[in-house]
């Protein structure tokens, strides 16, 4: 009886006593979970451009703000670094589809698969190489970030919310909303809907392969550079932010690999979800630190029930 | 010239479908059987021992029992090395529950373990496909690895939350733990992998490899002309699994000796696809050539600055050879998708016609 009781009672009980933590405790689920977000959304971008798993994305996050950081290092002043931090992630983007994509165009997916994995070790060799493997500060201050904290007292509680965490919610909901406008309304992002649909009817129609590829990894920079700053700001910058991107990949099985819908609801999900369990469960009960493996194990339970994810397009297969 | 298939009939099927259906592949065998067991361990020093012989031989039975799973069943697993963990800790119990284990036995009982484990981790895969199973097999590296760390009873309690590997002895020989030689614990090691490979080449070549090719061909075809997928997809887990566990098992208590939880972490899991992707998916001997290969560069990469006298230091060493891994494995994607394996499938080729082109 006592193990059901703290099971299946006391987390609640504890959550319903102390309301002001347990909002503290979805505020930070919330800020990871958007995070998580914005890094499957970069993954979901280019799967469904090119059907290519892109385990690089976690590591472009991290070189991105290396980068960044570097150039501000040099003496750059801070909006400059961001420019050329962009053109550093446009020649990536620009050298990744010449060099590795090309000549391997309509090979089995495990194979690309496998060349993103390459790409992620060429990257994390050349990040530490360059920039050194020691944690960074994120420049927070110089890009006008703002790093007070707003303090509530909501049911006579307290409530603190970093401006910084807020920034990044605020600016990660403005990237998402913007991503969504361009694909849904400008031209080049129907050719990218397109292309996700149908390669062979996108290229009869003459839509370009290759400019679509380079314009899907650039915008996965993009996005990878803004995750960079939102996270490095919290964590600061070295490779040890890597473990964040295999957190997107729960995130995608969750929400489904085409879904851009399912990226955000998934992201939000499972960053509430883990630091619930881990605060509630995990830490009075299983010894902590379940964070590592509670998302995995969340979505393994969900795609035994919906194998292509929440939101993902029905798996069809004909023989 | 020496590589010649002419005058070799094959009058029966059952010479058609012979291990060796030519000569010269037996012979070759010979002569890489005779380096390994007589010529190697004669000439090789303890280096050779420590940096090479051991973790190729390590490393291309736990990416054989890798490609068993991936290359010819087709289940992409990227948790390999939680699987490897579930070996060595299964074996590090039972020799300290049973001091009196022989340590050869104990290593292929703990194969057993990781064996159940894989299955359980298995059965989402009868639902669950492609990239979705990848991502899935991700939760028992991260799962089992945090267990390796919480659940101290794995690890007896010990104030550092690793494994040391005690001295165990077999006949009167130490054969593992910090006293015993390299010499005896590279015949072991090359004894198992040795029986290992012989095991996987016949399962692969029998009705039960046939099996996990039509599965991993195309799962509902196979169903369709009567194949049980159920059961072929886990055994597939069980064999691979096994296989890797008794690759954990020997990969800490015939070369690490002692082994924290991060050991098995995911960039081993990595390692060891690569590995099975550069030497050939769905071949037993591109096991051994990607091990060659990933096992060896860094090691020829560490000493090639040294030879040339190039004032670089080591962490900028390591660093480059994280890239120039990288790098290659593109590299060798693009030049040979179906990997060494395949290279070799085309020598081959050109050899028994050579000197003509067709």
């Amino acid at each position: 009886m006592d193990f059901l009781n703290s099971i299946l009672v006391k987390p609640f009980a504890d959550m319903f006593e102390a309301p002001d933590f347990l909002m503290q405790v979805l505020w930070e689920g919330l800020v990871s979970g958007i995070l998580y977000a914005l890094i499957a959304l970069g993954f979901v971008l280019i799967f469904r451009s090119s059907r290519i798993f892109n385990f690089a994305q976690g590591i472009m996050v991290v070189f991105a703000a290396l980068t960044l950081v570097g150039f501000h290092q040099m003496g750059v002043p801070a909006w400059i670094s961001v420019v050329l931090s962009l053109g550093v992630m446009f020649v990536l983007a620009v050298s990744i589809e010449r060099i590795v994509l090309r000549p391997l165009v309509g090979q089995p997916d495990i194979i690309l698969f496998m060349a993103t994995i390459g790409i992620t070790l060429f990257l994390i060799g050349f990040g530490e190489l360059i920039f050194g493997g020691e944690n960074k500060m994120m420049i927070t201050e110089e890009l006008g970030i703002p790093t007070g904290e707003f303090i509530f007292e909501p049911f006579g509680g307290f409530l603190l919310l970093e401006q910084k965490d807020v920034t990044a919610v605020a600016v990660a909901a403005i990237l998402v909303v913007a991503l969504l406008m361009f694909l849904n309304k400008t031209r080049m992002g129907r050719a990218i809907r397109a292309l996700g649909d149908d390669h062979q009817a996108a290229l009869s129609v003459g839509i370009s392969l290759q400019t679509i590829w380079v314009l899907v990894w650039f915008i996965a920079g993009i996005i990878a550079l803004v995750t960079g700053i939102a996270w490095g700001a919290r964590a600061g910058v070295s490779f040890a932010l890597e473990v964040i991107a295999y957190k997107a990949l729960p995130v995608l099985m969750l929400g489904g690999l085409e879904s851009i819908t399912g990226a955000i609801i998934g992201g939000l999900m499972i960053g509430l979800l883990e630091k619930l369990f881990e605060i509630y469960w995990g830490q009075p009960l299983l010894g902590g630190n379940t964070e590592t493996w509670f998302a995995f194990v969340l979505a393994l339970f969900v795609l035994l029930f919906r194998p292509q994810g929440l939101f993902g397009e029905r798996i069809i297969e004909r023989v | 010239m020496l590589y010649r298939t002419s005058g070799q009939f094959k009058t029966s099927y059952v010479a058609d479908m012979a291990l060796f259906p030519v000569r010269q592949d037996a012979v070759l065998l010979a002569i890489i059987l005779a380096f390994a067991w007589v010529i190697l361990p004669l000439t090789a020093s303890e280096f050779a021992f420590q940096t090479l012989l051991i973790p190729i031989l390590i490393y291309s039975l736990a990416a054989m029992g890798l490609n068993i799973l991936t290359g010819y069943a087709g289940q992409l697993s990227l948790g390999t090395a939680a699987f490897m963990g579930v070996g060595a800790y299964a074996c590090y119990k039972l020799v300290t529950i049973m001091p009196w284990m022989n340590p050869v036995v104990a290593i292929l009982l703990s194969g057993v373990f990781s064996a159940g484990v894989g299955v359980m981790f298995g059965i989402p895969s009868l639902r669950i496909k492609g990239f979705y199973l990848a991502i899935a097999t991700l939760a028992a590296q991260f799962f089992l690895v945090w267990l390796f760390e919480k659940w101290g009873w794995l690890y007896n309690y010990n104030a550092s939350g690793a494994i040391q590997v005690p001295n165990l002895e077999m006949f009167g020989v130490t054969v593992a733990g910090p006293t015993a030689s390299s010499h005896v614990q590279y015949y072991v090691v090359l004894a198992i992998v040795s029986l290992m490979t012989m095991l996987c080449i016949n399962l692969t070549r029998g009705t039960l490899g046939r099996t996990w090719k039509a599965t991993r061909d195309m799962d509902i075809a196979a169903e369709l002309i009567g194949i049980n997928l159920m059961k072929s997809k886990l055994t597939a887990f069980a064999i691979s699994s096994y296989i890797v566990g008794v690759a954990g098992a020997l990969f800490v208590f015939m070369w690490r000796g002692a082994a924290e939880p991060n050991l098995f972490d995911i960039p081993l899991s990595f390692r060891i696809l690569f590995i099975a992707i550069i030497g050939g998916l769905g071949s037993v001997l591109g096991n051994y050539l990607g091990a060659i290969l990933i096992v060896g560069l860094p090691v020829i990469l560490n000493t090639l600055p040294e030879t040339f006298g190039l004032p670089i230091s080591s962490a900028t060493v390591e660093h480059l050879n994280v890239m120039i891994v990288g790098a290659l494995i593109v590299f060798f994607l693009i030049i040979e998708p179906h990997g060494l394996a395949r290279l070799w499938a085309l020598i081959r080729e050109k050899l028994v016609i050579w000197p003509f082109p067709h």
